[in-house]
């Protein structure tokens, strides 16, 4: 185990490297204008810009350019190009709200994609059944996006029945007034997922029912209830886990950006929205270094969260 | 034999409502099973032998299904039975092994646990009781280390040792009837003997019956003491040991007989086996379903023959082919490769 | 039986038995997997409408450039902000004077109104669907390409050539989609993509395509190899290498024609992802530029007048929707057509 372990946080140091070359050379070898010029502003000198290229080493060949920026990552030092902030700060103060959003989502839609897949497993063919898939395929088909503005708008605006958007951290407006504004971002983020997760437990559910072992668990004499528990849950649901933990690492790691940007929520995917659009590298680059960090985390945890429920799989 | 039977099926007649109409899958079955014996059932896959055996556990699908006649396991119809009478049947009265033990077991669960869930359904007793009695179960199977191994999960196991461990399971309530699906279709042959053993074993021990359904007829010879033979549905023939592999009377046993690969006979260029393919489930033919492969068929076979026994002096040896007794005899052709075991005793 | 509705679940195995008696008569028809699963598809009449529903927006798209002309009588890029239009017997201002678009008026001009730059939303709508639906389409075609080309390479050869690809999957795994899409979309629009001799412009339609169709290569590379993984150890491989068979030979004529039936079944789920993916990414202004329309940009464009003007929000969402919830409907009949978890489990 603790050989699995050292090996995979070998696999992951290399893997975030990897991706950090790679964000960094689709900012920097796909021509895209001079930053120091864009920095500088509109009505600016060539000096202004020159000593600017100097400052920021944006005449250094590409290698250095790297091992600068990604020195400042680390060392907490990271600039924006487009208003000088500390992006790492950024990062700290945007983070905990996407955290929240994530975990948040992450639960709703666990159970309810359960639960709705469960029901519909039970209900197999029949009208209750069919219902809840209709309705899973629309929650798959629809774009978060306009499904948050959407809710936004109606919900929010016309019916004035949740607020437009915002997030109200706990210090500023108690726990209600954060969890009022957090609703309708939850509720958004979820409905894909809760449709992706009920088919896939139905599924799941309705594979495991027809196995042997099922049968036989039957042909012992054990009361129903408990077969459904400890031989048709136990089994269906592992498949279900290792997913969840694979989509939560991805939301966790600002995967969720749609959703902060259409309710406004400053976390960290609305800070990498914001910067792109200006072509602000350092943010993108650690924002991208910040979700990545998180996927690889949760495939580690997730293999070993599935070994130990799996005897079958042996960690190799 | 004149003590209850275990096991009292009568006009048994088990069909599924299909997109196409009722399909048939067991006509009319009848036969008992009585305290120490083995009854075999043979067929092909079709003929209705594994639904038989599902029936009597109460496990065959209840929706789509019509139930006729009667199956009763000691006092209680399982037909008309409720849930619950059913459940605390399973397991304690008759039990079930069933063909492939790689899926048959719970993967992600230990056996000892698995053993132990059985034992705790049906019996009030402490957890760490239970446990001890599974020790001694494995034992009895011929597991070793039986101690340590309770603590295993199946994949540990190899195909025959889980087959012991099921059968084990299925003898931890002390069932007075044991059912086994196929148990050694999925072993090797040399495991397969010692499975045999296995169930002898327990024959000896108790009073147990067993309903052993199966293809293969050496298994059957090993161990059977009477045999029912179906196809398509039906039983087709009915008797001893004896009658059926000395005596056999239906053209269809004929062809099970005589596809057997024979130690004590010259080898033929092909194995004999039936011309044609078993009816499909939709489109069986009228009168007697094995008609079109019989080369014996007549005219009377587009009634469906009844099962009785036409030979008065083996009353319990039933069949259902319309021929008369000496014409089975004339046309089951006894020649190098072909059926017809050496005539033993008296049967001329 | 109990009513308890936890315990109700018999109603999935009677369909097993019905799908038995249905496999039954489809193997004894000796017609090959792929008729067979396109006769099953015919048969699924509700993915055969969604799959209807889809290539009639096609053709809805396809017509795009009829409907502005001979309907409409505009094209998606005229923007007439400042006019005043004579429509169906009123004067309409295209934009009022406080910038608030006309809505929807019902007729061959400004069907479903306008947007805040004085555009025809229907033409765009129809418009912005041939975008869409080609970078969805062309998109998962390229997708799909690359992920059987890598995926087989590296389940085949396996070794060296694997661990490249799986680690370079790795990596490209390790990227939050969108973030990933965002990035690429963002920069390659400013600069535009020159690779040697290949150079595409900054805003051309082909840059989403390609980005889309690279990011969404991880979903169906790992599943390839895995198949490819296992099929290479089956025994009709080893038969075509005893037969002298070289890698091309088998990796063409037995591996890919095996892994045809998965990427069927993948495609119009792909399709499906990819136009999400486009219309996330045009929403963010990492898709399709301006002026060329696409849902998603006509979204983000709405937002704006979303209190005023709620039809241009709501009608490409409308259509995402539609289009969407269309291929994931024909995916789940071309699915259950190639595997229709036939669970023959009652004889075997």
């Amino acid at each position: 185990m603790a050989r699995f372990i050292i090996r995979r946080l070998i696999a992951m140091v290399f893997v975030m490297f990897a991706v950090s070359v790679l964000t960094f050379l689709i900012f920097n070898v796909i021509p895209n204008g001079d930053p120091a010029a864009r920095m500088a502003g509109k009505n600016s000198t060539p000096q202004q810009i020159e000593a600017i290229r100097r400052d920021w080493g944006f005449d250094d060949p590409l290698y250095k350019q790297y091992f600068t920026t990604m020195k400042k990552v680390f060392t907490g030092d990271l600039l924006s190009y487009a208003n000088r902030e500390n992006v790492v700060d950024r990062i700290k103060d945007g983070a905990p709200r996407t955290f929240v959003l994530a975990i948040g989502a992450a639960f709703i839609w666990f159970i309810s994609g359960v639960a709705l897949g469960l029901f519909s497993a039970v209900k197999a063919g029949k009208v209750s059944d069919r219902v809840v898939t209709v309705l899973s395929l629309i929650g798959i088909s629809m774009p978060v996006f306009w499904l948050g503005a959407l809710m936004n708008y109606y919900l929010g605006y016309k019916l004035g029945l949740f607020p437009n958007g915002g997030y109200v951290t706990i210090a500023d407006g108690g726990v209600f007034d954060w969890f009022y504004h957090l609703i309708m971002p939850w509720t958004a983020l979820s409905v894909l997922f809760i449709g992706v997760y009920s088919r896939v437990v139905r599924s799941s559910v309705l594979d495991t029912i027809n196995d042997d072992y099922v049968r036989t668990a039957r042909a012992k004499g054990i009361g129903e209830r408990r077969v459904m528990r400890n031989h048709v849950l136990r089994n269906s649901l592992i498949p279900v886990i290792t997913l969840w933990g694979l989509d939560f690492g991805a939301v966790l790691g600002g995967g969720a950006i749609l959703t902060e940007t259409v309710f406004d929520i400053q976390g960290v995917g609305q800070y990498f929205q914001e910067s792109i659009t200006r072509l602000d590298v350092p943010p993108v680059l650690a924002v991208t270094l910040f979700g990545s960090f998180f996927i690889v985390l949760f495939n580690a945890i997730v293999d070993i969260v599935y070994a130990a429920l799996d005897p079958r799989i042996r960690l190799s | 034999m004149t003590d209850k039977p275990l096991l009292d099926v009568e006009h048994l007649r088990v069909g599924f409502r299909t997109e196409e109409g009722v399909v048939q899958a067991v006509d009319d079955v009848t036969f008992q099973l009585h305290a120490g014996e083995v009854l075999a059932i043979v067929g092909e896959s079709g003929s209705g032998k594994s639904v038989s055996a599902l029936t009597l556990m109460g496990l065959t699908p209840k929706e789509n299904a019509i139930f006729e006649g009667i199956a009763r396991v000691g006092d209680i119809d399982v037909l008309t039975a409720r849930e619950e009478q059913l459940r605390r049947l399973r397991g304690e009265e008759v039990a079930m092994i069933f063909q492939d033990p790689m899926t048959s077991l719970n993967p992600v669960q230990r056996i000892g646990a698995q053993i132990v869930e059985q034992i705790l359904a049906h019996r009030d007793i402490p957890s760490a009781e239970a446990y001890d009695q599974t020790v001694e179960l494995l034992e009895r199977v011929g597991i070793p280390r039986a101690r340590e191994r309770i603590q295993s999960y199946p994949h540990e196991f190899s195909g025959g040792m889980r087959q012991r461990v099921m059968i084990a399971m299925a003898l931890s309530c002390d069932p007075s009837v044991l059912i086994a699906d196929e148990p050694t279709t999925a072993l090797d042959v040399t495991i397969q003997a010692q499975i045999l053993e296995v169930i002898k074993e327990l024959r000896e021990r108790t009073d147990a019956g067993v309903v052993l359904v199966t293809h293969d007829l050496g298994v059957v010879a090993d161990i059977a003491d009477r045999i029912l033979v179906m196809y398509a549905g039906r039983v087709v023939e009915q008797g001893t040991l004896d009658e059926i592999f000395y005596d056999p009377q239906h053209p269809y046993t004929w062809g099970l007989l005589g596809s057997i690969a024979r130690v004590d006979r010259p080898r033929p260029e092909r194995l004999p086996s039936i011309p044609g393919m078993p009816p499909s489930l939709h489109d069986r033919p009228t009168g007697c379903h094995f008609r079109p492969r019989c080369r014996h068929e007549f005219a009377q076979c587009t009634q469906t023959p009844s099962l009785e026994a036409r030979n008065p002096d083996s009353p319990a040896h039933t069949d259902r082919c319309w021929l008369s007794v000496e014409e089975k005899r004339a046309k089951r052709e006894i020649a190098a490769g072909q059926i017809g075991l050496e005539a033993k005793g008296a049967i001329a | 039986m109990t009513t308890d509705p936890l315990t109700d679940y018999q109603a999935e195995a009677p369909v097993a038995f019905e799908e038995l008696a249905e496999a039954e008569k489809e193997r004894a028809s000796g017609i090959g997997p792929w008729r067979l699963a396109w006769r099953r598809l015919r048969r699924n009449r509700t993915a055969l409408a969604f799959g209807v529903l889809f290539l009639l927006l096609v053709a809805v798209a396809l017509l795009a450039p009829v409907y502005a002309d001979q309907v409409a009588h505009t094209t998606p890029e005229r923007n007439r902000i400042a006019d005043t239009l004579h429509i169906g017997g009123k004067e309409i201002e295209v934009v009022s004077f406080e910038g608030v678009p006309t809505g929807p008026t019902w007729h061959g001009q400004y069907f479903l109104g306008a947007d805040g730059n004085g555009r025809d939303v229907m033409v765009r709508l129809l418009y912005g669907a041939r975008n869409s639906l080609f970078i969805g389409i062309f998109a998962s075609i390229l997708t799909t390409f690359l992920a059987v080309t890598f995926g087989t390479l590296a389940g085949y050869f396996r070794g060296f050539v694997d661990a490249i690809i799986s680690r370079a999957l790795d990596v490209l795994w390790a990227f939050p989609v969108l973030l990933l899409g965002v990035a690429l979309g963002v920069s390659l629009a400013t600069g535009g993509l020159h690779i040697g001799p290949l150079t595409i412009e900054n805003n051309s339609i082909w840059i989403p395509t390609l980005i889309i169709g690279v990011v969404n290569v991880v979903y169906l590379a790992r599943p390839v190899r895995g198949q490819i993984l296992s099929l290479r150890e089956r025994e009709f491989v080893e038969a075509a290498r005893a037969q002298g068979a070289g890698n091309v030979r088998i990796m063409f004529g037995e591996l890919l024609p095996n892994l045809m039936s998965t990427v069927l079944v993948f495609f119009p789920i792909l399709v499906a992802n990819a136009v999400l993916l486009e219309a996330a990414l045009s929403f963010l202004g990492a898709g399709v530029q301006p002026p060329h329309p696409s849902w998603g940009t006509m979204i983000s464009d709405g937002l704006r007048f979303i209190v005023s003007s709620p039809t241009q929000t709501i009608a490409p969402g409308l259509m995402l929707v539609l289009t969407v919830l269309s291929l994931n409907i024909f995916g789940e009949g071309v699915r259950d057509a190639f595997d229709p978890r036939a669970r023959v489990r009652l004889e075997r």
